[in-house]
């Protein structure tokens, strides 16, 4: 069996799942909301302000979102040991985690798109004409943090204090992803916005060098 | 209850464990463990908690690596050593957990699972699988709504999808009230028949009685005990429940 077809059926399984119970969705939801609302009071969102902080605020709430979403990745597969049933069947260890990788991407992604025109509203800034570059910073961030999110999420899931060990190991390596996501958004929230080359590719890289690990290792992550 | 049989397993496998070692840091859960379990043997495993009996079933059914020593599985054209995409093809494992996702249904379950064995028409496969184990009727409830009994019962239905050469159960019973117990045992009877390799923990008698033809005894992580292909389990078994009793 490809890779593409049980990435394709476990996809579809995390998606239902989630569908019907709405944890990690709600959860990050909630959180991102309540973290913005919050800054929103804590200095006054002109324009300018918000044009310096904004971009770090909101990735900085994803961050926080993000490492809170993606702890019960690995973890809810331990109630009845489902993922030992996921190892037994006959496919690449590999599909298991680019399935939970693609889910948790949908999940922030969706929670990001539901917030985005909240922040704007919240901080006073205009989006609109920066729609499409914006999606594509948002989107290879998420993709950054889903990535690093889920591997550590599966690598920390046996451990002992897992909670703690998960952002221990998320936040090191992800400060290079959040600061050229961080310097992308801000360089496009700017009062003439401008899509960033450099940390643009940047993002890209960092995507394709973890993506790449991922897929060469993915096996060795999943064993007990 | 519906006390038909699913269909029958491929044919049997043979796992060859040679000097297998499992350690947990300093601790040995299993020591230089060599056994061969032929194709269409039925073998009870018994032992205290804690004697390796787990471990075993967890090394053969490719979700531990062993520390030492090699796995291998053999029959019908196949020869695989552990982790083998060809070997995963022909195990079914009814472990202590059930192995099913709680907020899918009963039959979104088998679906799954028969999509990721490359099964075809998983749809009615998973109806035909839901048939014999009584659950019809509940096919479209989540599984989180069941009783202990239902699940176990699904779990052994999920581990029967594929038409595994060797079947592993760990404790089998448990959770199963006596309608259960006996359509287990048709099960089991019905698939050795077939030639499928079943090995089981177990440690009860009720389990293993009339089924099995080997029985291997198990303490401290090695092989206390072992009536040989061919030999006699009674007295292993006897041994072994009347050291349980004991304890």
């Amino acid at each position: 069996m490809s890779l593409l077809r049980p990435t394709a059926i476990l996809l579809e399984k995390e998606l239902r799942s989630e569908l019907r119970s709405r944890e990690l969705i709600t959860t990050t939801f909630v959180f991102v909301l309540m973290v913005l609302v919050l800054f929103s009071f804590t200095f006054d969102p002109t324009s300018t302000e918000s044009r310096r902080f904004g971009a770090g605020l909101l990735w900085l709430a994803l961050l926080f979102a993000g490492s809170l979403m993606l702890h019960p990745s690995f973890t809810r597969e331990q109630t009845n040991d489902t993922l030992a049933a996921l190892r037994m069947a006959p496919l690449d260890p590999v599909a298991i985690l680019a399935a939970k990788i693609l889910a948790n991407f949908c999940f922030l992604l969706l929670t990001e798109m539901i917030l985005l025109p909240v922040f704007a509203a919240l901080y006073n800034l205009r989006i609109i004409g920066v729609l499409a570059p914006l999606f594509l910073v948002m989107a290879l961030g998420t993709l950054a943090l889903s990535t690093v999110g889920t591997v550590f999420s599966a690598v920390s899931s046996y451990a002992r204090m897992r909670e703690l060990l998960l952002p221990l190991l998320l936040l090191p390596l992800l400060t290079p992803a959040l600061i050229a996501s961080a310097e992308a958004t801000s360089g496009l929230l700017d009062v003439s916005p401008s899509l960033s080359i450099s940390w643009t590719a940047f993002l890209a890289a960092f995507d394709i060098i973890f993506l790449t690990v991922t897929w060469l290792f993915g096996e060795y992550l999943l064993e007990e | 209850m519906d006390t038909a049989s699913p269909k029958s397993a491929s044919p049997g496998v043979a796992v060859e464990f040679q000097h297998i070692d499992k350690r947990y840091g300093a601790v040995f859960a299993l020591r230089d463990v060599s056994l061969t379990f032929g194709a269409g043997e039925c073998v009870a495993l018994v032992g205290h908690n804690g004697s390796g009996k787990t471990t075993l079933l967890r090394i053969a059914a490719l979700l531990a690596r062993p520390s030492g020593g090699l796995l291998r599985f053999s029959g019908d054209g196949m020869e695989a050593t552990g982790g083998d995409i060809a070997a995963k093809r022909r195990i079914g494992l009814v472990a202590h957990h059930t192995l099913l996702y709680d907020e899918l249904t009963a039959e979104e379950n088998l679906i799954l699972f028969a999509r990721l064995h490359g099964l075809d028409h998983p749809q009615q496969r998973a109806s035909a699988a839901l048939g014999p184990a009584n659950l019809s009727r509940r096919a479209r409830d989540p599984v989180r709504t069941f009783s202990r009994g239902m699940r176990q019962r699904l779990a052994i239905a999920r581990a029967l999808l594929p038409g595994p050469g060797l079947l592993l159960l760990d404790e089998p019973s448990t959770g199963l009230d006596a309608a259960g117990q006996e359509w287990l045992g048709e099960v089991l009877v019905g698939l050795s028949k077939d030639g499928c390799t079943i090995v089981m923990s177990t440690h009860g008698r009720r389990d293993a009685d009339g089924l099995v033809t080997r029985a291997v005894r198990l303490a401290a992580g090695r092989i206390q005990e072992d009536s040989g292909p061919g030999g006699n389990p009674d007295r292993v078994l006897a041994s072994a429940l009347a050291g349980s009793e004991g304890s």
